[in-house]
C-alpha cells in the first residue's frame, strides 16, 4: 500500500526497474555499496548497476551527513535533509530523515509538525531559518541569497554550519529525484 | 590547461565554479569536509569520463548536462556542459538543439501530484514537457525521451510514474542506462545547488 501522508513510520521502497540480483554482482557492484549490509536493499543493489557513480554517491553523502568535525549537529543536517524531501515531495525520504532528526533532536513534535503543516511550520526561529535556506535552495531555480545566509548567522550559525545547510539540502535533491523516479514507498505490511 | 569554458578538465569543478582559491576561507571550509568535497567531483567523473562508458555516450551525457543546468537558469555551469559536449564531437547543430530544448522546457519547480488522500490539497499543476517537432528532428528519439525524463527529475520528480521509465525503455535506454541517466540529472541538481548556495557565501562574507 502506497503511503498518503508524510510520516515517522519505518517504510518499504520498491522498485520499477530490475536492481541486479545479488548472485550476479561482481567484487566492483560489491564494493560500490560501500556498507556491505547495503546488499539487502533493492534501491542500493538498483543502483550499482553504475558502480562507480554510486560509490562516489555514498562517500559524498556520508561526509555530508556524518562528518563529526564541528559545523552543524547531526540533528540539523537531518532537518535540512527532511525539509528538502518535505518541499520536493519525497515521502520516502522525509520518512527515513524526519526519524534521525527527531532522534538526534528529542524534538518529535517539532519535526512531526514539519510533515504534518509542511516546510512553513513554526518550529523555533533557528529552525526555522535552517528550512528556510533548505526550501529556497531546493527551488528550481534557486531562490537562495544572502539573505538566507545572514538569517543562518543571526540563528547562530557559523560559515562552517552554513556550508553544511547548503550541502544538506542539495544533496537531498540529488536523493530525492533517484528515490522518486526509480521506484515508489510502500507501508511496511504488519508483522 | 584551459578550455574554452575557462575551467581546465583537472580542476575541482565545483571549486571552479564558485571561484574558490587555495588559502581562500570557502577553501578552509571545503577542507573539513575532505570526502565529500573529493567525492563530488569523482561523482562528476563517474559520469561524464567514465572508465567503462557502457552504452550512454559522451556526447548525451554532455548534452543531459547541458540541459539540466539550462533549466536551472545556470548559466555558466551550462557553458561549462557545453563546452564539453563541443570537445566530445557534439555539432553545432546539436548544441543549437539542446539550446531550443531548455527554451522550450524552462519553468519553476517543484510541482506535482501527491498519492491521492490528505495530500492532494498540496498538488500542484504544471507543464509536462514534450519535445518540440524541429527540435526532435536534430536530438533524435534517445535524447528527446531523455530531455523529457529529465525535464520531470528537475521540475517535478513527485510525478515521477513506472511509465516514464518504460517511455526510456522504449527509446532504447537499457535498465542500466537509466540508472546513469538518472544520476546525471540528479548528481547536476545536487552540484548546480552547492555552486549557487557557496558562491552565496563566498559573496557575503
Amino acid at each position: 500500500m502506497i503511503p498518503t501522508a508524510f510520516t515517522r513510520a519505518q517504510l518499504d521502497w520498491l522498485p520499477w526497474l530490475e536492481p541486479l540480483a545479488v548472485d550476479a554482482m561482481t567484487e566492483r557492484h560489491m564494493a560500490s555499496l560501500v556498507d556491505a549490509a547495503r546488499v539487502k536493499s533493492p534501491y542500493f543493489r538498483l543502483l550499482a548497476r553504475d558502480p562507480d557513480a554510486l560509490e562516489a554517491r555514498t562517500r559524498t553523502d556520508k561526509d555530508i551527513f556524518y562528518n563529526p568535525d564541528a559545523g552543524l549537529p547531526r540533528a540539523e543536517r537531518e532537518l535540512a535533509a527532511a525539509a528538502t524531501s518535505r518541499f520536493n515531495g519525497c515521502l520516502y525520504c522525509a520518512s527515513v530523515h524526519s526519524r534521525h532528526a527527531a532522534t538526534y533532536s528529542k524534538r518529535e513534535a517539532d519535526v512531526q509538525r514539519l510533515l504534518d503543516a509542511g516546510v512553513t511550520a513554526d518550529l523555533g526561529e533557528r529552525w526555522n531559518a535552517i528550512v528556510a535556506a533548505s526550501v529556497a535552495l531546493t527551488a528550481t531555480p534557486s531562490a537562495f541569497g544572502p539573505e538566507h545566509v545572514d538569517r543562518l548567522r543571526r540563528a547562530g550559525l557559523d560559515d562552517l554550519a552554513i556550508a553544511d545547510v547548503i550541502h544538506a539540502a542539495a544533496f537531498f535533491n540529488w536523493a530525492n529525484r533517484l528515490m522518486l523516479s526509480l521506484g515508489e514507498p510502500a507501508v511496511t505490511a504488519a508483522p | 590547461m584551459l578550455r574554452e569554458s575557462g575551467v581546465s578538465r583537472d580542476a575541482d569543478l565545483i571549486d571552479a565554479l564558485v571561484g574558490i582559491t587555495p588559502g581562500s576561507f570557502l577553501d578552509a571550509i571545503r577542507a573539513r569536509r575532505p570526502e565529500a568535497r573529493a567525492h563530488a567531483q569523482a561523482t562528476y567523473r563517474a559520469l561524464f569520463s567514465p572508465e567503462t562508458p557502457g552504452s550512454v555516450t559522451a556526447q548525451e551525457r554532455f548534452a543531459a548536462g547541458t540541459f539540466v543546468a539550462g533549466l536551472h537558469g545556470a548559466t555558466a555551469i551550462a557553458v561549462c556542459y557545453a563546452a564539453r559536449l563541443a570537445e566530445s564531437g557534439g555539432p553545432a547543430a546539436l548544441r543549437e538543439a539542446v539550446d531550443a530544448a531548455i527554451k522550450e522546457a524552462k519553468t519553476h519547480g517543484p510541482y506535482g501530484s501527491y498519492p491521492a488522500g490528505p495530500l492532494s490539497r498540496e498538488d500542484i499543476a504544471g507543464p509536462v514537457y514534450r519535445v518540440g517537432a524541429v527540435t526532435r528532428r536534430t536530438l533524435g528519439p534517445r535524447l528527446a525521451a531523455a530531455f523529457e525524463h529529465a525535464h520531470m527529475l528537475v521540475f517535478h520528480p513527485r510525478d515521477a510514474t513506472p511509465a516514464a521509465l518504460q517511455a526510456l525503455l522504449d527509446a532504447g535506454w537499457s535498465t542500466t542506462d537509466i540508472v546513469t541517466l538518472s544520476q546525471i540529472v540528479a548528481f547536476l541538481s545536487f552540484q548546480i545547488r552547492v555552486v549557487t548556495g557557496l558562491r552565496a557565501l563566498a559573496g557575503h562574507p
